[in-house]
């Protein structure tokens, strides 16, 4: 479902930590297309840096070398354009549900009726609209990353970026909340780049895998998941990727350990 | 037995103590019977001085210097310990000279305000004020610095500009340690104010306590000191109830 060209341009990005003269590269010379609508599963070893690669996207951190593109322009910090969701969901502990969604439209100063139509809308997505009024002290796990989204939703960005949003929850809701994502993702058609280490959680949800080396991370293999929008776990076609590509993220993995 | 009542109980616990202690003293004089008055003299000591409109001047007083000075503060603490808090060129320039100043007691510098303000309220406002500041300070640009990087982003990435962020993420990200610096502030004010109203002052509960050593009075040297007490938890049960109103929904309640 692409229209135009790519959405996202990461081109020869490479990124080096620490001080000078004990360098530790963590991304070497990565190139990435994403194009719009596209879901892209970015899949490593712990450590390959795939997080890192995420939040040079984001803005919050500069490449070494190399330059993002959105839309043909180069990213030089943070905006509004790309929504973020972190894996420790990174709520506003002082504000309601609420609050918290209607955060960006706030910024932009809003007024108040289309602020509370977009609350409505993104809590009726994530299923949260009873919600509304509690303070995030007050809700589980799992309903934290569904204000979250709801978030990062309600400011309307073309893209999405997703630091292993679900890596802090149980193995339970984090099935929910993926076929809540692919619902979500079915209705909004966001560009979404979605970092996780998680074999069976790309391929339920990616239009496209990439699966990187250990450390400094490169990309090693990209798959194309060609299953239909809703996806069945237990599919002969589905465990048949999932087994393709642990084979290949195992050799990384290994690479580690030696 | 409710926590109030068990309160209560302590209270009263304590003052029969004191009487049992002072009347005893009167019976066996251990000590002169001067020198350890009892709640009932007390108690005519501050009756004469409310008749009088005496003591609600020097609590006022008080009350009044403790405010301005300690006002004065947090709202420099505050202010400066965002800045320096947020903007680290700064906080290389401040930081040492902070920590030069504050290891100082700040009872050793009370003369030197004497002799640059007076003996008015000038001194008093500003000695507070000094007291205050650096424990405010230092635990305000701390409380800023620590404010969680994941939040920040996350309002980056939602739109926020550099004023956004210290306004609608630091600031109340940083309430609950800034809320925590302003009680700190408060006690502290409290117990310097009693230092300065020794020295050259005609008016306030330090005075009146001084007044009560001048004219040989025990009983009102503990009325002076026990109203402090009641000054103290008055201002903190009222600090505790804006924290309580500013920090609402941030603890599972």
């Amino acid at each position: 479902m692409t229209t135009g060209g790519p959405k996202i341009q990461i081109q020869h990005i490479s990124r080096a930590f620490g001080a000078p003269g004990r360098v530790a590269p963590a991304l070497a010379a990565i190139d990435l297309e994403v194009a719009e609508r596209e879901f892209v599963c970015i899949l490593g070893p712990s450590g390959c840096g795939k997080s890192t690669l995420l939040n040079i996207v984001a803005g919050f951190l500069a490449p070494t070398t190399g330059s993002v593109l959105v839309d043909g322009r180069a990213v030089t910090g943070p905006a509004p354009d790309r929504g973020v969701v972190f894996q420790e969901y990174a709520l506003f502990p002082w504000l309601t549900v609420t609050g918290n969604v209607e955060f960006g439209p706030r910024l932009r100063a809003r007024p108040a009726a289309e602020r509370r139509r977009a609350v409505d809308r993104y809590l009726d997505l994530v299923g949260l609209r009873a919600h509304a009024d509690k303070f995030p002290t007050q809700l589980s796990g799992g309903m934290k990353q569904r204000v979250a989204i709801a978030r990062a939703l309600a400011n309307e960005p073309a893209i999405v970026l997703m630091d292993e949003p679900f890596g802090a929850l149980d193995a339970q809701t984090r099935e929910t909340l993926q076929d809540e994502l692919s619902r979500i993702q079915r209705v909004e058609h966001k560009t979404i780049l979605f970092v996780t280490h998680s074999i069976r959680e790309a391929v339920y949800l990616a239009d496209r895998v990439v699966v990187m080396t250990s450390a400094p991370g490169r990309v090693k293999q990209v798959f194309s998941v060609k299953l239909p929008d809703v996806r069945d776990r237990f599919a002969a076609e589905f465990t048949q990727y999932e087994s393709e590509i642990t084979r290949v993220v195992k050799e990384e993995v290994a690479k580690v350990r030696e | 037995m409710s926590a109030a009542l068990t309160r209560t109980a302590a209270l009263v616990g304590a003052l029969a103590l004191w009487a049992l202690l002072a009347h005893g003293n009167r019976w066996l004089e251990v000590v002169n019977p001067v020198l350890l008055p009892t709640p009932i003299e007390v108690g005519a000591s501050a009756a004469r001085l409310l008749r009088s409109g005496e003591l609600a001047r020097h609590f006022l007083t008080s009350l009044g210097r403790v405010a301005e000075g300690f006002g004065l503060a947090a709202v420099a603490a505050l202010g400066l310990g965002l800045v320096v808090g947020v903007w680290s060129p700064l906080r290389v320039v401040i930081e040492p000279i902070v920590e030069f100043v504050r290891p100082i007691p700040p009872l050793a510098f009370l003369p030197m305000f004497l002799v640059w303000f007076g003996l008015g309220e000038a001194s008093k406002v500003a000695f507070i004020g000094y007291t205050t500041f650096f424990p405010m300070f230092v635990a305000i640009t701390a409380s800023v610095m620590r404010v969680d990087v994941v939040l920040l982003r996350a309002a980056a990435s939602l739109g926020a500009s550099r004023a956004d962020l210290v306004r609608r993420v630091m600031l109340p990200a940083a309430l609950p340690g800034i809320v925590v610096a302003l009680r700190v502030g408060v006690g502290l004010a409290l117990f310097v104010i009693v230092g300065a109203e020794f020295m050259g002052a005609d008016a306030g509960l330090g005075h009146l306590i001084m007044e009560g050593r001048t004219f040989f009075d025990p009983a009102q040297i503990c009325m002076g000191a026990l109203v402090l007490g009641l000054l103290g938890s008055l201002l903190n049960t009222l600090l505790l109830a804006v924290e309580r109103r500013l920090l609402r929904g941030r603890t599972l309640a």
